[in-house]
């Protein structure tokens, strides 16, 4: 990424690179290794930040912290368009199952107020925790997300875009990285336990450390939507 | 102990929290009026009441009922005097009869919110598996059981 920062190449000693946005070695390393930066992604950082020049990270200019945002929501989507998430996001009157996301089985629906129908909730099978007898996944509020909050087939930069949407979405950026941090539905997704064959279900294919410091990045960038 | 209102009686089970609270009902109480079918909250058989809501009791461990209201088949009433009951009596529904303790708690959960069920409701909301294939009787019934 083309850097507009006029100063002479010079030597980083300290991690403010770090803080400009993941377009950087350094930066997406210590994106990469999560919010909580670990103490060795930061040895590492420092470390390569001592052999590259400064010119390289420069002061960030309105376009790029754009574009650097628009590249967190980039990776996020990878999270966000997984089956974990998009089975209870879904545009239908049901949600889906499994790693195939097929419809749920026997019939179920969302039912009026996303949490199934009468005599058949989602709570007339799904509990707080994962159930390991049956493989029935659980969670505190197991529920659909609304149909505003449909993500089913739109592309990342719709998906952006959707989140935001007052109407849809309903969240800010800051109420929306709260969400995803907080929400114990959100935070199933990397602990999906196993199915009814005894079988592993997927996990998203970043660690929730990664994709929260994503969401931070993004969020702190100015939560630009691709196009 | 895990303890629960068991048909109206304070109970405590000494399982192991995680157990299905299928088999503390069947196994601790001795109450074998709900049954084991799929083992995999699929096919209803093993339906029960948790404060009023139909519950696979498959896939719910006892844990989770501690403080609360479980009421099974043999709970449903003291003479099988209950609306549901009573229909599926009069409409002969049964056949092999496995799966009916389950339908007919799964019923009573429906009736209990919705007294007059459309054919759509019982759709959405009876999805027990019956092997015989009764779900015509089924249907039925649970018409007969709202006019009650």
């Amino acid at each position: 990424m083309p850097r507009q920062s006029a100063e002479p190449p010079s030597r980083c000693s300290n991690l403010t690179a770090i803080r400009q946005g993941p377009s950087t070695v350094c930066e997406m390393i210590a994106i990469k290794h999560g919010a909580s930066v670990s103490a060795l992604s930061v040895f590492i950082a420092v470390l390569l930040c001592s052999f590259l020049p400064c010119e390289s990270f420069g002061q960030a200019g309105d376009a790029d912290r754009a574009a650097q945002s628009q590249q967190a929501f980039m990776e996020m989507a990878a999270v966000l368009r997984h089956p974990r998430c998009l089975n209870c996001h879904t545009s239908v009157d049901y949600p889906r199952q499994g790693d195939d996301q097929h419809r749920h089985l026997f019939n179920v629906k969302r039912g009026p107020d996303d949490r199934g129908v009468v005599a058949l909730r989602c709570r007339t099978c799904h509990q707080a925790d994962n159930q390991q007898a049956s493989g029935v996944p659980g969670a505190p509020g197991w529920r659909l997300a609304p149909l505003r909050m449909a993500w089913d087939g739109l592309s990342p930069g719709q998906l952006c875009r959707a989140l935001l949407d007052p109407t849809r979405g309903g969240m800010t950026a800051a109420t929306l990285v709260e969400h995803l941090q907080t929400e114990r539905l959100v935070a199933w997704a990397w602990q999906p336990g196993r199915n009814s064959h005894g079988e592993r279900r997927q996990e998203p294919p970043l660690s929730r450390e990664q994709f929260l410091a994503l969401v931070g990045s993004w969020a702190e960038l100015g939560a630009v939507c691709p196009e | 102990m895990i303890a629960f209102d068991l048909n109206g009686k304070q109970v405590n089970a000494g399982v192991d929290p995680e157990t299905p609270l299928l088999w503390a009902i069947r196994e601790e109480f001795g109450l074998t009026g709900t049954k084991y079918g799929c083992g995999i909250a699929a096919c209803g058989a093993c339906t029960v009441h948790v404060d009023g809501d139909a519950v696979r009791s498959c896939s719910i461990p006892v844990s989770a009922v501690q403080g609360r209201k479980v009421v099974t088949i043999e709970g449903l009433s003291k003479d099988r005097s209950h609306p549901v009951q009573m229909a599926w009596i009069a409409r002969q529904v049964p056949q092999c009869g496995y799966c009916q303790s389950g339908m007919i708690m799964a019923a009573a959960a429906l009736l209990a919110r919705i007294s007059r069920p459309a054919d759509s409701d019982i759709d959405d909301a009876i999805t027990n598996i019956c092997r015989c294939g009764t779900y015509k009787r089924i249907r039925e019934a649970i018409h007969a059981a709202a006019k009650r």
